[in-house]
């Protein structure tokens, strides 16, 4: 196998091994409501890891979406259930200042020409004051229903699937689609590949980059969400390991760190391979630090095959 | 702990394919993970979950130990997990949910978020499995079916009582070190120091900390030295009269000697905190802090254990708060204050000695 198909199906091989594997080991692992709780449990770092999928395709990085992420699901708590607004009304307010924070990141990284770490990096402590500011450092609770009715979960073949897991599944196959058939994804491609070159062939590389950084805001609205859904409160402390879990999750699908290369469902591939790992040494009676050792090893090797799959291209 | 994938490939020989083949030999060689067959883990033990903040908090460690000793001797199944970083209730939920997954029955923990892990636990408990919270309890209260840790506010009033005799005649000038606003156990704590040292406070039940016009300086320090020494630091500049400086446990309290060696007043301001870590004894020792409270988190895990196994035999529930213990620790005995000496309180220590 060439190391170029091996970065394509890797991820999907390590899934099915470890699948496999952790199937041998314990009778509870193989069952559909195992398989539902790994995806409730990786719902919010697979939304997430769109977003930063896309801005990795353009080389890229994103630290600011767990911090945004957190935000989001303090405004929209605090707006629905302790100022009162109508839940769906504090649902796009939430969603619309994740949005509005990842529009001010394409534009810094744009306009200014600022390096995207330096510009993720300085939103991810403004979103993080703000998140403290905003909810006094305390949990929100008092939820309304519509909050978390993503996390409520309808009964298939015997088996209680997450709403939120259906919307995660969903917003891949319409990410993966226009990346893959529209005009616009392959100019994220391009953007990625060799700015500018993509520039000189007539791609407006600045909206291009605005339009991702953008559309990745929402995402993370979105996640904000289905954080919600998840936990029940707006939680100020969450979102500080999930920035580079989604880098992660990013890496271990498969997409290439340099950009222009990879593909958004192997991000999902690499949430799932973490959340596979901490369930399955979870139920062998393993300690989960182990989870954090194997996801070490495996993405030094997902980019030693992304450098190898080049230098053989 | 061992897992492999070596005898994978024997459990699949039959569908030899391969790429399959290819794929476990790459993953092999490089995750190189050693030996257990193709057993399943899977047997008649009755299981028992503990879920810490965090894998590498000495306290936790040592609740760990004291967890797995108790259920060995019990012959239970115990599954451990924790939350990445000390707050992070996502992960801590995860670990609680895959634990029950595994089989688990009754489920220990120390919620890193005492709100936002309420909603996880409710799930459980109507699905009908026993949660007992160790060391930190979940707000409210009864989210659990019982909360099995120190009395923080004795812990309180109890180093409070004693700088309130060390002091003497001398009026209090307070500098407290604090953990996160609206936390449980940051405002016994400090409301229970406030109250020994006689100052007006509030009741246990509070989650505010008082701030009566004794307390010259309040900061947060999330348990973190560095923060401590930080906050410290601004104090000293803010409130050069300080005389007495409480901290929520003991790596704060060492942040705070810190500030306070480097600015030369060690000598003339003494610290009073909580935990009764074996760092913290010997700092005790060495004349870094005057007092700490010791609490007990093997007991918090041989209780747990206990109170699990009755549940899984006869299906009786714990109820309500059961107090752990907590006693003083100081380098001398004042009158009138009872206290454990410094070899009492290394023996019964945690963490390294």
């Amino acid at each position: 196998m060439s190391w170029r198909r091996l970065a394509t199906y890797g991820p999907f091989l390590a899934l099915l091994v470890a699948c496999l594997f952790f199937s041998t080991q314990s009778s509870r692992f193989l069952t559909l409501d195992n398989f539902s709780l790994i995806s409730q449990q990786v719902m919010v770092v697979g939304v997430l890891a769109i977003g930063q999928t896309l801005v990795i395709l353009t080389a890229g990085i994103d630290l600011s979406c767990g911090m945004l992420m957190a935000l989001g699901s303090v405004l929209m708590t605090l707006l629905a259930g302790q100022a009162g607004m109508p839940p769906a009304l504090a649902i796009l307010l939430g969603v619309g200042a994740t949005t509005v924070a990842g529009l001010l990141n394409g534009l810094l990284v744009t306009r200014i020409k600022l390096p995207p770490f330096i510009v993720t990096l300085g939103t991810m402590n403004i979103a993080f004051a703000l998140t403290q500011i905003v909810s006094r450092s305390q949990s929100v609770t008092d939820v309304p229903p519509l909050l978390t009715a993503l996390g409520s979960t309808v009964t298939l073949f015997g088996t209680r699937i997450a709403f939120g897991t259906v919307a995660m599944m969903a917003m891949y196959a319409v990410a993966w689609w226009l990346l893959r058939e529209t005009a616009g994804g392959r100019h994220v491609y391009a953007v990625g590949n060799n700015r500018e070159a993509a520039r000189l062939a007539g791609i407006n590389t600045d909206r291009v980059l605005v339009i991702v950084y953008t559309v990745a805001g929402a995402l993370y609205g979105v996640a904000s969400l289905l954080a919600v859904a998840r936990t029940g409160v707006g939680d100020p402390q969450a979102g500080q390991t999930e920035n580079l879990d989604t880098v992660t999750a990013v890496v271990l699908g498969g997409t290439s760190l340099f950009g222009g290369r990879g593909v958004v469902l192997g991000s999902l591939i690499g949430a799932l391979i973490v959340g596979v790992f901490r369930n399955g040494l979870t139920l062998m009676g393993v300690s989960s630090v182990y989870q954090i050792l194997v996801t070490g090893i495996l993405v030094i090797l997902a980019v030693a095959t992304d450098q190898w799959s080049r230098r053989g291209a | 702990m061992h897992l492999s994938l070596a005898p994978l490939s024997r459990c699949l020989s039959s569908g030899r394919r391969r790429s399959v083949r290819r794929a476990i030999r790459f993953l092999i060689g490089v995750t190189s993970l050693s030996a257990v067959a193709c057993t399943r883990a899977d047997d008649q033990q009755p299981i028992i979950g503990l879920v810490t903040k965090t894998e590498t908090n000495p306290f936790f460690v040592k609740m760990k130990e004291g967890a797995e000793q108790a259920a060995t001797a019990q012959a239970v199944r115990l599954l451990v997990g924790a939350g990445r970083s000390d707050g992070d209730n996502a992960g801590q939920a995860a670990a609680i949910e895959n634990q029950v997954a595994a089989g688990a029955k009754v489920i220990l923990i120390s919620p890193s978020d005492a709100k936002a892990i309420v909603p996880t636990i409710s799930r459980l408990r109507r699905d009908g499995v026993l949660v007992i919270a160790l060391d930190s309890p979940t707000d409210p209260l009864n989210a659990t079916d019982g909360f099995f840790g120190t009395d923080n506010f004795k812990a309180g009033v109890l180093i409070g009582a004693y700088a309130k005799a060390r002091l003497g005649a001398t009026a209090p000038k307070v500098v407290t070190i604090d953990l996160i606003p609206g936390h449980p156990t940051g405002a016994q704590r400090h409301n229970g120091f406030l109250k020994g040292l006689g100052l007006p406070s509030n009741e246990r039940e509070s989650n505010e900390n008082a701030a009566p016009p004794e307390v010259v300086c309040m900061g947060d320090s999330v348990g973190d030295q560095a923060k401590a020494q930080t906050v410290m630091e601004n104090c000293l500049l803010s409130a050069p009269g300080v005389n007495v400086v409480y901290a929520i446990n003991e790596p704060s309290a060492a942040g705070a000697y810190n500030a306070l060696v480097k600015a030369g007043r060690d000598k003339d301001v003494f610290i009073v905190t909580v935990d009764g870590g074996c760092r913290g004894v010997a700092d005790v020792a060495a004349g870094h802090f005057a007092a700490t409270a010791q609490q007990y988190p093997v007991r918090m895990a041989e209780l747990g254990v206990q109170a699990a196994i009755e549940f899984l035999r006869s299906g009786k529930k714990p109820e309500g708060f059961i107090d752990t213990g907590v006693a003083l620790v100081s380098d001398k005995k004042l009158d009138g204050v009872e206290s454990l000496s410094v070899a009492e309180g290394t023996a019964r220590c945690w963490g390294a000695k």
